[in-house]
């Protein structure tokens, strides 16, 4: 599980800034929406880590720039010691071999005019592998999966919403890929269903020892499959620890209220709960300092004036907060 | 007993297509009394929201659509009203709140327009009363600042904002019962956290009985007091919450409870295999029979009835039905 030998990919000052236009007649200022502000973080080979955040925060924004999906507006992404923002075309084709996205809403990401068998097969045409490959790999794909391969020749509309996840995976899987990352893979599937595809990816994790962004909403689903876990709130990363050390000894005030926040379903455990007041500000004129300032039950003056810095708790265990780095000193 | 609120016997609801008739809710039972909050609980095409639709009469009005059975609404049959009386029972007695907040808002009208009109068409009020009685609402569930924001339009409030103010709106009627359907599920956790605490706190000063109808089993576990489980059109499991949680029967519900993802627990999940049946499709037996790891002869034979294994807890499974012993 826990082999934090080898860095794969390595993030360094990401940022995503998108520019809003000013409206038609009128002329008013620019704005920009800071979806990703300044993320520094690595994942180790083999391992899954687990982002987490409400709407808005910019998780999905973050997993489509580690493809390179979307340009980044500065900072580096390094995958296996190469920076891939300054990959060219030519290049970044062939590297996307190895890094692949399974999509959250299994209804819209794949072609309805398309048979499974060729939606599964359509990346291995594109990195034009044999006929006889190409089948034989759809078969080990439809099989891992556990989807029957009479149904190869049957079109998606045919299949249940955790089918077509089904599907989906083993899409991202055709071109044994060594990091995908997975964006809400299970938000779009009913609870019965959500647990099998779950338990679907982590056996295949296990089979191929592929490594996973793992991108949700949901703290429990997240902390279910992830080795670590990430915390974004408003385009930065408010603290990330491994999955247990998170879930047992939160340190941010945002983590511990997301954690009190989720509904139990253990009817007798009525537990203290941080209530956070107030809304989750627009990204646009995000709050200065600490953007966690204007909702947190901590907030002191330095923290509204003062980006916190991003600082080392324990031992693999980062957080940016002024408070909890004055606890520490 | 005189605090039954709602009193639903037999209720089924089918719609005939082209495919067979589709029988999405079929003979479920249940009451709710005042103050009480029922949730139903189920997975999506379950039927827990047509169910909350037939209560309200909002299916039935098309030749292919089939109501029948009794929703006793304070000692008196909804299913047997006219349209007249049930327009006047919606929205003032009995209060909905729809799942999505930016689709059950009218987005032409200010908030505070939407929530006056209740007290204008239920109760024949003033403007000038109804627009006190808007903003009395709008604070009420806890929106800061009432009287600028009821001048507001529902793209000037935030999603969670939004919900409490549709939230505000069925309670301008005064409502002694309340659907809410799906009410947090397109709001944000922390969001999520705020309105369920809102809905408690307004049970406990209005005294109206709820019915929460959710797939979040963490939902229920939070709010309700008692809870039905609904699977494929049919009640499954009905028992108090704790009960249900701590002693769940029906293999159904023991499935969903294993498919949760705990927090702090690694435990490998154990998921219901299999998919929901096709409700136009319906094999005779149980409806869970096909999914069921306990499945014997006798589940194919009939779906089975509701079983008795407590004083208050009931489950629709054979394996529960002691006089077969």
């Amino acid at each position: 599980m826990q082999t934090k030998t080898k860095e794969l990919v390595r993030v360094e000052g990401l940022k995503k800034h998108f520019k809003l236009s000013g409206g038609g007649l009128r002329k008013e200022p620019e704005q920009v929406v800071k979806a990703v502000d300044d993320l520094n973080f690595s994942v180790y080979e083999g391992e899954t880590l687990g982002i987490v955040g409400e709407s808005g925060c910019g998780k999905s924004t973050m997993g489509r720039l580690l493809l390179r999906l979307l340009e980044p507006t500065e900072g580096n992404i390094y995958f296996e010691n190469r920076d891939i923002t300054t990959f060219s075309k030519q290049e970044l084709r062939e590297k996307r071999r190895e890094f692949q996205m399974i999509f959250q809403d299994p209804y819209a990401s794949l072609n309805p005019r398309m048979t499974v068998k060729e939606i599964i097969e359509e990346p291995l045409r594109t990195y034009k592998e044999k006929q006889a490959e190409r089948s034989k790999r759809v078969q080990t794909l439809l099989d891992a999966v556990g989807i029957p391969e009479s149904y190869k020749n049957r079109y998606p509309h045919e299949f249940s919403g955790g089918q077509r996840q089904r599907i989906g995976i083993a899409r991202s899987l055709a071109l044994n890929p060594k990091f995908i990352v997975a964006d809400e893979p299970v938000a779009a599937l009913d609870v019965s269903i959500q647990a099998q595809v779950l338990n679907l990816m982590k056996d295949l994790q296990d089979e191929f020892g592929f490594t996973y962004l793992f991108i949700a909403h949901d703290l429990s689903v997240v902390n279910y499959i992830s080795d670590r876990i990430g915390v974004m709130y408003l385009g930065k990363m408010v603290e990330l620890a491994d999955s247990d050390k998170l879930y047992n000894n939160p340190v941010h005030p945002y983590t511990q209220a997301l954690l009190s926040a989720i509904p139990v379903p253990d009817p007798t455990r009525k537990k203290e709960r941080v209530m956070l007041t107030g809304e989750l500000p627009s990204p646009v004129n995000p709050p200065s300092g600490c953007r966690f300032h204007t909702r947190c039950p901590l907030a002191q003056d330095i923290c509204k004036q003062v980006e916190p810095e991003w600082i080392e708790v324990e031992e693999n265990h980062f957080a940016a907060c002024h408070v909890v780095k004055e606890r520490l000193s | 007993m005189e605090d039954v609120l709602l009193d639903v016997k037999e209720l089924k609801t089918h719609f005939k297509t082209e495919k067979g008739v589709v029988k999405a809710v079929d003979g479920i039972s249940f009451q709710v009394r005042r103050g009480e909050i029922l949730g139903i609980v189920g997975e999506s095409g379950c039927g827990k929201s047509i169910t909350s639709q037939s209560i309200l009469r909002l299916v039935g009005y098309k030749r292919n659509e089939l109501v029948s059975g009794q929703v006793l609404f304070e000692g008196e049959d909804l299913l047997t009203k006219k349209e007249k009386n049930m327009l006047a029972i919606r929205g003032s007695k009995i209060g909905l709140i729809a799942q999505d907040p930016m689709t059950s808002l009218n987005p032409v009208y200010t908030v505070g327009n939407q929530i006056a009109e209740v007290p204008m068409i239920h109760e024949k009020a003033s403007k000038k009363s109804a627009w006190q009685t808007a903003i009395a609402m709008l604070k009420k569930v806890g929106i800061p600042s009432a009287e600028d924001r009821a001048d507001q339009y529902p793209h000037q409030f935030s999603g969670g904002m939004r919900q409490r103010g549709v939230i505000g709106m069925a309670l301008a009627g005064n409502p002694s019962l309340l659907i809410a359907d799906e009410p947090t599920t397109a709001l944000d956790v922390t969001i999520q956290a705020q309105v369920l605490d809102l809905m408690l706190k307004l049970r406990d000063e209005t005294n109206a009985g709820i019915i929460m109808i959710t797939h979040d089993l963490g939902v229920v576990a939070e709010i309700c007091d008692k809870v039905a489980v609904m699977y494929a059109g049919k009640i499954v499991e009905q028992a108090p919450v704790e009960e249900l949680f701590a002693n769940p029967k029906h293999p159904y519900t023991k499935g969903l409870l294993k498919s949760l993802p705990k927090l702090g627990d690694k435990e490998r999940l154990q998921p219901v295999e299999g998919q929901p049946p096709n409700l136009n499709d319906l094999h005779e037996g149980c409806r869970f029979a096909d999914r069921c790891p306990f499945v014997f002869d006798k589940c194919h034979t009939e779906h089975p009835p509701l079983f008795s294994t407590d004083s208050n807890h009931r489950t629709a499974c054979y394996l529960y039905d002691e006089e077969a012993e």
